[in-house]
C-alpha cells in the first residue's frame, strides 16, 4: 500500500498512471449513494478522537475538503474518477471524518420558483 | 444562539444546482462552460468500467484513454448559499449512458447546435425531450456568424413549442450568460404556469 500511496500522493500526473480502483480495494460501487457530482463534502475539524488513522490517499482528500467542495471538483483536483472518489468518501463518512451536504433537490414536477429566481438574479449580476 | 456552539462549522456548505450543456461532438460545449465559469473548466475522467465493463481494460495508458469518458465542468457562485455547476455532457453517442446520471437533478439544459452540422445535436434534443428535461437551444455561430435566422433553425429542428432558440457565440461570456438566463426564464415561466 505504501508504494501505491507514494505514487498516488506524488504530483498529479503520477496519479493518472495508477489503476484507480486499486485505491478502493477493487470496489467499483460505493456502499451508499450519497455522492452525486455536486454533493458537497467537508472535512470534520478537528477529526473525531476515535476515528481510524486515515490512509495517505484519504489524507489527500481530507486536505482538499478542509473547506466545502463538490465531489466533481474534488475528483478533478485529485485526478481520479468520480466513481473512485465516491467510494473513498464513503469510507471517510463512515469513519466520521467528513460531513456531506446533498445538492438542492430539483424535481421537474414541482419547480422551486424561489430557487429559480435566485439563480436568475445571480446570473443577472455576472 | 448563533456562535454559541463552538462545533458549528465556520463555512457552511452551499446548496448546489446544475445545468447541462449538451450537443454534438465539438459543438462548443466546453468553450461555453469556460466562457461563463468563474474557474478554468475542470475535467474529470470516468473509466467505462464504472458502468460494469471489464476492469482489466484499464491495463496500459493507451487503452485507458480509449476506455474513459471525460466530463468538463465549471462553476458560478450565485451567492454564499448557492452555487451553480455547468456540466458539458460527453458528445459521443456511445457515452450516453453517462447522461442519465448527469441529468438527474439538473435544473435544465442548453443544447448547443452547430449550424454547419445541426444533425450532430439531434440526439441531444431527443434525449432531453424524452426525459422531459427543460432545455433551450443555443445556435453557436462559428466565428460569430449566423447565416440562418432562429425561426428557420427552429423549424428545421422540429422543436416542441416553448423551447427557445437563441443565436449565440460560445466564446462570448455575455452571449453565454444570455442563453443561461433564457433557460432560467423559461423554467420560471413554466413554474408559474404549473403553479
Amino acid at each position: 500500500m505504501s508504494a501505491l500511496a507514494r505514487e498516488v500522493g506524488g504530483d498529479d500526473t503520477a496519479g493518472r498512471l495508477v489503476r484507480p480502483f486499486t485505491l478502493t480495494g477493487g470496489r467499483t460501487k460505493p456502499s451508499r449513494t450519497d455522492f452525486t457530482l455536486i454533493t458537497t463534502v467537508t472535512a470534520v475539524d478537528p477529526p473525531p478522537e476515535r476515528a481510524p488513522r486515515p490512509q495517505p490517499e484519504q489524507t489527500r482528500i481530507l486536505r482538499r475538503c478542509a473547506r466545502p467542495i463538490a465531489v466533481a471538483e474534488l475528483a478533478a483536483h485529485l485526478d481520479l474518477p468520480v466513481s473512485v472518489v465516491a467510494i473513498m468518501l464513503c469510507d471517510l463518512l463512515e469513519a466520521g471524518l467528513i460531513t456531506v451536504h446533498p445538492p438542492h433537490p430539483v424535481t421537474p414536477r414541482t419547480p422551486d420558483l424561489d430557487l429559480l429566481q435566485k439563480v436568475r438574479d445571480g446570473l443577472g449580476r455576472l | 444562539m448563533a456562535g454559541s456552539d463552538i462545533t458549528v462549522e465556520a463555512v457552511a456548505p452551499p446548496d448546489t444546482v446544475k445545468i447541462l450543456i449538451a450537443g454534438g461532438f465539438g459543438v462548443g460545449k466546453t468553450t461555453m462552460v469556460g466562457s461563463v465559469s468563474e474557474i478554468a473548466p475542470l475535467r474529470t475522467e470516468e473509466p467505462l468500467t464504472a458502468a460494469g465493463l471489464g476492469i482489466d481494460d484499464l491495463d496500459g495508458i493507451e487503452q485507458k484513454r480509449a476506455t474513459t469518458v471525460a466530463l468538463d465542468f465549471g462553476r458560478i457562485t450565485i451567492s454564499r448559499e448557492l452555487v451553480l455547476y455547468l456540466f458539458g455532457t460527453p458528445g459521443q453517442q456511445r457515452f450516453w449512458f453517462m447522461w442519465n446520471d448527469l441529468a438527474i437533478g439538473a435544473l435544465g439544459a442548453v443544447v448547443l447546435v452547430d449550424v454547419r452540422r445541426p444533425e450532430s445535436s439531434f440526439a441531444a434534443i431527443d434525449f432531453f425531450e424524452r426525459r422531459e428535461i427543460p432545455f433551450v437551444v443555443g445556435v453557436n455561430g462559428f466565428f460569430g456568424e449566423h447565416p440562418y435566422p432562429a425561426e428557420e433553425i427552429r423549424d428545421s429542428l422540429a422543436l416542441p413549442e416553448g423551447v427557445q432558440v437563441l443565436l449565440c457565440d460560445a466564446r462570448e461570456r455575455e452571449s453565454c450568460k444570455d442563453v443561461l438566463i433564457a433557460l432560467i426564464d423559461q423554467l420560471i415561466a413554466q413554474a408559474r404556469k404549473a403553479g
